[in-house]
């Protein structure tokens, strides 16, 4: 199953909404993955996301579900800017995660 | 209490300003001006409001003798604060979209809004207004999530043509920075926990590496980099502790150098400021120096990931040489 999340309409064109984030994350995103089902978020109109944003919206899928959410997720329509910044969220979460399983 | 906004409000006399600030008799506020010209940065502004906010406008007043350009005071409303009637009498539309007045935001629906509605008032091209919401989302939510401040957040901006600049100001009067780091990271001073605030991956939610699902550590480092990259000032006060980004040279045509650990950036700090029951966040941004934001937070991203890996490698189990 492939689950496609638009995300102009849920956080606006510029998403920096962390509630928003976190509701779409333990409702629609964890759920999904969970379930072995593929996820699109689909950014088509967002202009621009914070850091924050995508840390809530991302972070805990790629922290508890590792591979599944590293092979199931996957983005849609996202300029250079969220680009960037998804980028800089797998890059320290995958830093982490080896420093937690080292510790 | 009593505030003087003076005839030299920049950012680069934050620390004067700061010093001059008189906390006793808490229950009033005075506001006085220089008597000739008065010149005052968003920061300056957004802590005035939130003590006027704290002690209600019956307990507030601006006194003495307000000059001709005090009616700037008043376009920001800060008179709306205040039980002094406002002396000014002039068209609000005059200067429309090059403001943004202050503005007090409580829950995560007003944040939204005033992104989508407010912002844009400030009339910048797409680039520059997406680093502008990106900057006030992130300090905003700061306060929404850490600060436990009942009066929320104060925000107030300002565009300047002359210099092509955006400065904002953001203040609470919340539980101050020391307070939030405290239950994790133990900070001994106010300047400690500021520092430790700036530094990449600390959250006052976690100590784990990563964060939590909701915070990573990483919004305050994120800001003062794009102000050190837009080689502009960058200020955060809370409790006694006043610290100062420093603007990068303009002359110097290497692009700034990026540090995880703020004790490297070129700086002014201080420990013994009157102390304030709140955090202040204020930042310059010439937009002249922009460059794309993808390209900005590359760099940001870089030095981020390097702190990440840096801690992690201290952690490391050492040989034992015998």
């Amino acid at each position: 199953m492939k689950k496609i999340i638009k995300l102009r309409k849920l956080a606006g064109d510029f998403a920096e909404n962390k509630d928003i984030a976190k509701k779409l994350r333990i409702e629609k995103i964890m759920p999904a993955l969970s379930k072995g089902d593929e996820v699109i978020l689909d950014f088509d109109g967002v202009k621009g996301a914070t850091q924050s944003f995508i840390h809530a919206l991302i972070s805990d899928p790629i922290r508890e579900l590792r591979d599944v959410a590293f092979n199931n997720l996957a983005y849609k329509n996202s300029n250079a800017e969220i680009r960037e910044i998804i980028s800089i969220v797998y890059r320290y979460m995958q830093e982490s995660l080896n420093a937690t399983s080292e510790d | 209490m009593r505030v003087h906004l003076s005839n030299h409000g920049q950012l680069r006399n934050f620390k004067s300003f700061v010093g001059s600030l008189d906390f006793s008799h808490p229950e009033k506020l005075e506001i006085s001006t220089h008597d000739k010209w008065v010149t005052v940065h968003p920061a300056n502004l957004v802590i005035a409001a939130a003590l006027a906010i704290q002690v209600g406008k019956e307990n507030t007043e601006i006194i003495g003798e307000v000059p001709d350009t005090g009616r700037y005071l008043d376009r920001m409303g800060l008179y709306e604060l205040v039980r002094t009637p406002s002396p000014f009498i002039y068209h609000k539309k005059e200067e429309a979209g090059r403001f943004v007045p202050i503005k007090v935001i409580k829950t995560s629906e007003d944040q939204s809004r005033f992104i989508t509605d407010v912002i844009p008032l400030l009339h910048l091209s797409e680039k520059n207004t997406i680093v502008v919401k990106y900057i006030i989302g992130e300090l905003v939510r700061n306060v929404l999530e850490h600060s436990f401040a009942e009066d929320g957040a104060i925000v107030a901006a300002q565009y300047y043509k002359k210099t092509n600049r955006v400065s904002i100001g953001i203040c609470d009067s919340g539980i101050g920075i020391w307070k939030s780091l405290n239950t994790y990271w133990h900070p001994k001073t106010d300047i400690d926990a500021i520092k430790l605030a700036l530094t990449p991956g600390v959250t006052g939610t976690t100590r784990k590496e990563g964060g939590t699902a909701e915070n990573a550590g990483a919004g305050l480092f994120f800001i003062k980099s794009i102000a050190k990259i837009t080689r502009n000032y960058f200020v955060i006060y809370s409790g006694s502790a006043e610290y100062t980004l420093l603007k990068y040279d303009k002359r110097v045509k290497i692009s700034p150098r990026l540090y995880a650990d703020p004790d490297r950036d070129s700086h002014s700090e201080t420990n013994t400021v009157p102390s304030f029951q709140g955090t202040l966040v204020a930042v310059d941004i010439s937009l002249d120096e922009t460059k794309e934001l993808n390209e900005l937070l590359a760099s940001i991203g870089e030095v981020y990931d390097k702190a990440i890996r840096e801690r992690k490698r201290a952690r490391y189990k050492k040989p034992r040489f015998i």
